[in-house]
């Protein structure tokens, strides 16, 4: 390792939150024009380390060396000036700023009287676009642009403040397999004008893919440097998770039985009052897991918000059974047995500021098990229901009293899952359910939701992430501008969904 | 009907519209304060109480030296301290903002009644003479145009100031490099923060710079359009100057629109010698306007997306 220059070196970094040990004596060393990846779950420290490169939390001890001079940062603007740029998991831009706007602000050009100059600012977005390939408009008002173009402001951003050593949080997020492909080719492009590049990521695949070194962490420790080109996925997960985890999801065939929920020529408006889906149709059987694939934003959280009661549809009809529930709301889909796991967990899904034991019931608090007459809860039978969910779940949890807020994105999600199944569904919406959870409890939730399957719910599953729904489903539907325009066989080939997600490829016929 | 027809002729005159510019401005130079701190994302209600005590300081301090320019730069700086206060709460203690701007409002009124009476006993303040208030230019040649001579030419000097100011802090918020880093940190604190823009700082001077317009408005208030302090003189302008901001939609010049509109409604009620209408129905004019524009007319509009909130670094 010695005999190549090092871009970044960071020695015996430790931080200590109120507690949580964030980061324990982490070592990184990043070569110069490599790209490096930083992996670990929710947790881990990896935000933590990446923010203190960045200048924007301090460390309590370790020291810090860019290109082999020991620096100390006070700040984002310290880093900055060292030529360290940062490309956010949740995107630093002002959506009622223009492009422009956004990538000069820190260091825009001024006429004479300190005047914001236009012109200069275009022009030199412009000279960078063309020098790394990136188009983009400048004038285009940010919050109109798909996340993709969002994401190439920001690295534009970077880049325009003399950024070397780039660093990119959970970049392949929010993109489809299309925007994340453009994104590599930009890496790697980047590369070779002679940048450094860390790369953070939970997505094996990619960072397989795009990484000529890893380094892994688990909580707050640094448990191995890797050479990509001498390991593989299982390596790196049970590193990451501490123990073998299981990758592929482990499912037999379905058996599907009678059409249970019939989605028949539905639409509805999005929240702005623009058609979010025009004209959905399919059948969802028991014992079947039916994957929605799609770009977000193509009206799937729509659909999922029809079906469970919480949006109104403006046409069209959805069956349960024989039974018409288009017009029910969301506490009578729940009594006819519809159960959702919302997509926005902190928002939707639970009471962020109410215990376990309180989450568990909501949506189920006045039958009869859990109140008197609707009126009067039955706190013990709450309790014991509570104590039951949390261990056939294995949330991890001091206690059912613990506020929902106080648990890690992954037990909080396991709160959900367990609420929904357990009330015995006949249909399972689940939105998202694994979005920002760790490898360990997504696996732990693919089990359950492949259980429910096999138990004979049937299950309707949306998820921005291709390879869940390619291991879960039993068929992919794939939606693109409010209509699915497919329904494939989940050995599809990702080529093929990806084309058909972004409105491109021929449609099979007689697929449904 | 006859009160509708007193109102018609009110109208015409060109005195009606020349208090009303007066009567826009006290709303206008709070107001303008107001825009500059949200924008940098801290809500001020506190403008009453910053232009409460700016009148108080600037009444004691032209007793005291006989010099309104002394004493208006007294009420600025005393409207400053006061929005320092609300700055050190809200920014660096990240309390809520609603509830510091409230007390900052219940603490001016207070401490501005105590200190008349530490001061002054329990008798009157007293009165400024004639010459030591903020002095009424006409513009030589200009105040001689017909109507509008009177009505934009023959104004108090804090009126002249106050219109530039609107101008110039259009100007700073829209077209400058300041401005938008301003307009940043009020959207989007962590961006402007990663951006190397101390956020801090800006919204420090933002809410100081409120504080420092609401003192000349005090100012204007106390010894330009009258010549005295009388508690609570500032009659909820402060708040009706809040008013203004939102129904301009956080702009400079619609901020001013609507202290034009809040204006008329006070220089009607002024005028209610003139008006066969109980002068108590004529005085809730412009309250009964603010409710009905912030209902009616305005309909939602959307305040910078992190007005209010406080800043923790590293965050998201």
């Amino acid at each position: 390792m010695s005999d190549q220059q090092l871009a970044v070196e960071m020695r015996g970094i430790t931080k200590q939150f109120p507690g949580v040990l964030a980061n324990n004596h982490v070592d990184l060393s990043v070569r110069t024009g490599e790209i490096h990846a930083l992996v670990g779950e929710n947790g881990a420290g990896k935000s933590t380390l990446m923010n203190i490169l960045y200048g924007l939390i301090r460390p309590d001890s370790g020291e810090i060396l860019i290109n082999g001079k020991p620096v100390h940062m006070a700040g984002p603007r310290d880093a900055i000036s060292l030529g360290i740029g940062m490309v956010h998991q949740h995107f630093m831009l002002i959506p009622v700023f223009s492009v422009g706007e956004n990538i000069m602000l820190g260091r825009e050009p001024v006429t004479g009287t300190d005047l914001y100059d236009h012109a200069r600012a275009r022009n030199a977005i412009n000279d960078l676009t063309k020098r790394y390939g990136l188009a983009l408009d400048p004038d285009a008002r940010m919050g109109d642009l798909p996340v993709g173009l969002q994401q190439r402001a920001e690295i534009v951003k970077v880049l325009y403040r003399g950024a070397g050593i780039l660093i990119l949080d959970e970049p392949t997020g929010v993109l489809t397999p299309q925007e994340t492909k453009e994104l590599f080719v930009v890496l790697r492009d980047l590369v070779k004008s002679g940048k450094t590049i860390i790369f953070i990521s939970h997505k094996l695949k990619e960072v397989l893919d795009i990484s000529d070194r890893i380094t892994v962490m688990r909580r707050g420790q640094v448990v191995g440097h890797l050479t990509t080109r001498e390991t593989n996925e299982e390596e790196i997960a049970t590193l990451m998770v501490g123990r073998a985890v299981l990758l592929r999801v482990d499912k037999k065939p379905a058996k599907p039985g009678a059409v249970v929920l019939r989605v028949e020529d539905v639409s509805a408006n999005s929240d702005r009052g623009v058609p979010a889906l025009k004209g959905v149709t399919f059948d969802l059987r028991q014992g079947e897991i039916l994957g929605i694939a799609g770009v977000e934003g193509n009206g799937q959280s729509e659909l999922m918000e029809v079906i469970a009661g919480t949006r109104h549809a403006a046409g069209g009809r959805v069956l349960l059974g024989d039974r018409d529930i288009t017009t029910y709301d969301a506490r009578t889909e729940r009594d006819a047995g519809v159960a959702f796991i919302p997509e926005d967990r902190r928002g939707t899904g639970l009471v962020l500021s109410f215990s376990i034991a309180e989450n568990s019931i909501l949506g189920r608090e006045r039958s009869p098990r859990f109140s008197w007459n609707e009126f009067v809860l039955r706190l013990v039978a709450i309790r014991d229901w509570a104590r039951r969910l949390v261990k056939e779940f294995d949330v991890r949890t001091p206690s059912i009293d613990v506020a929902a807020r106080n648990l890690s994105g992954g037990n909080q999600q396991k709160v959900i899952v367990a609420r929904e199944m357990g009330s015995k569904p006949k249909v399972l919406l689940a939105a998202q359910p694994t979005r920002g959870v760790d490898i360990g409890a997504i696996e732990f939730i693919h089990r359950r939701i492949v259980q429910e399957r096999d138990g004979g719910t049937a299950v309707l599953l949306v998820s921005a992430e291709l390879d869940e729904v390619r291991s879960l489903s039993d068929r992919i539907a794939v939606m693109y501008e409010g209509r699915i325009v497919s329904i494939e066989s989940p050995d599809t080939p990702e080529e093929r969904l990806g084309l058909l997600m972004t409105g491109g490829g021929k449609a099979r016929e007689g697929a449904a | 009907m006859s009160a509708l027809g007193d109102v018609g002729q009110l109208l015409l005159t060109a005195n009606l519209w020349q208090a009303v510019l007066a009567a826009a401005v006290l709303l206008l130079l709070p107001a303008l304060g107001g825009v500059i701190s949200e924008r940098s994302g801290v809500v001020n209600i506190a403008m009453e109480g910053m232009m409460l005590t700016g009148a108080f300081f600037a009444v004691v301090a032209d007793l005291a030296w006989h010099n309104a320019w002394l004493a208006t730069a007294v009420a600025i700086i005393a409207g400053g301290l006061i929005a320092s206060i609300h700055a050190v709460v809200s920014i660096q203690f990240r309390a809520d903002q609603i509830v510091s701007g409230i007390a900052i409002n219940i603490f001016a009124a207070g401490l501005t009644v105590f200190l008349v009476n530490r001061i002054y006993g329990l008798q009157d303040i007293g009165h400024i003479g004639p010459t030591e208030g903020l002095p009424y230019i006409d513009i030589h040649g200009l105040d001689q145009i017909p109507f509008f001579g009177k009505v934009l030419f023959q104004q108090n000097v804090v009126v002249y100031l106050a219109l530039i100011l609107l101008v110039g802090i259009h100007i700073l918020l829209f077209r400058t490099r300041l401005g938008l880093r301003i307009r940043a940190v009020g959207e989007h604190p962590q961006a402007a923060d990663t951006a190397g823009i101390n956020v801090f700082l800006i919204r420090y001077s933002a809410v100081i710079s409120s504080g420092l317009l609401s003192g000349l408005a005090g100012a204007f208030l106390a010894i330009g359009v009258s010549n005295t302090f009388v508690p609570n003189m500032t009659d909820g302008r402060g708040y009706i100057a809040l008013a203004a901001v939102i129904f301009g939609k956080w702009t400079p010049f619609g901020a001013f629109i609507a202290c034009l509109i809040f204006g008329l409604g006070q220089a009607i009620y002024d005028n209610n010698s003139t008006i066969h209408i109980s002068p108590y129905l004529l005085s809730m004019l412009p309250y009964i306007l603010t409710l009905v524009i912030l209902a009616g007319l305005v309909g939602r509009s959307t305040p910078p997306a992190h007005d209010g909130l406080p800043y923790v670094p590293g965050s998201e």
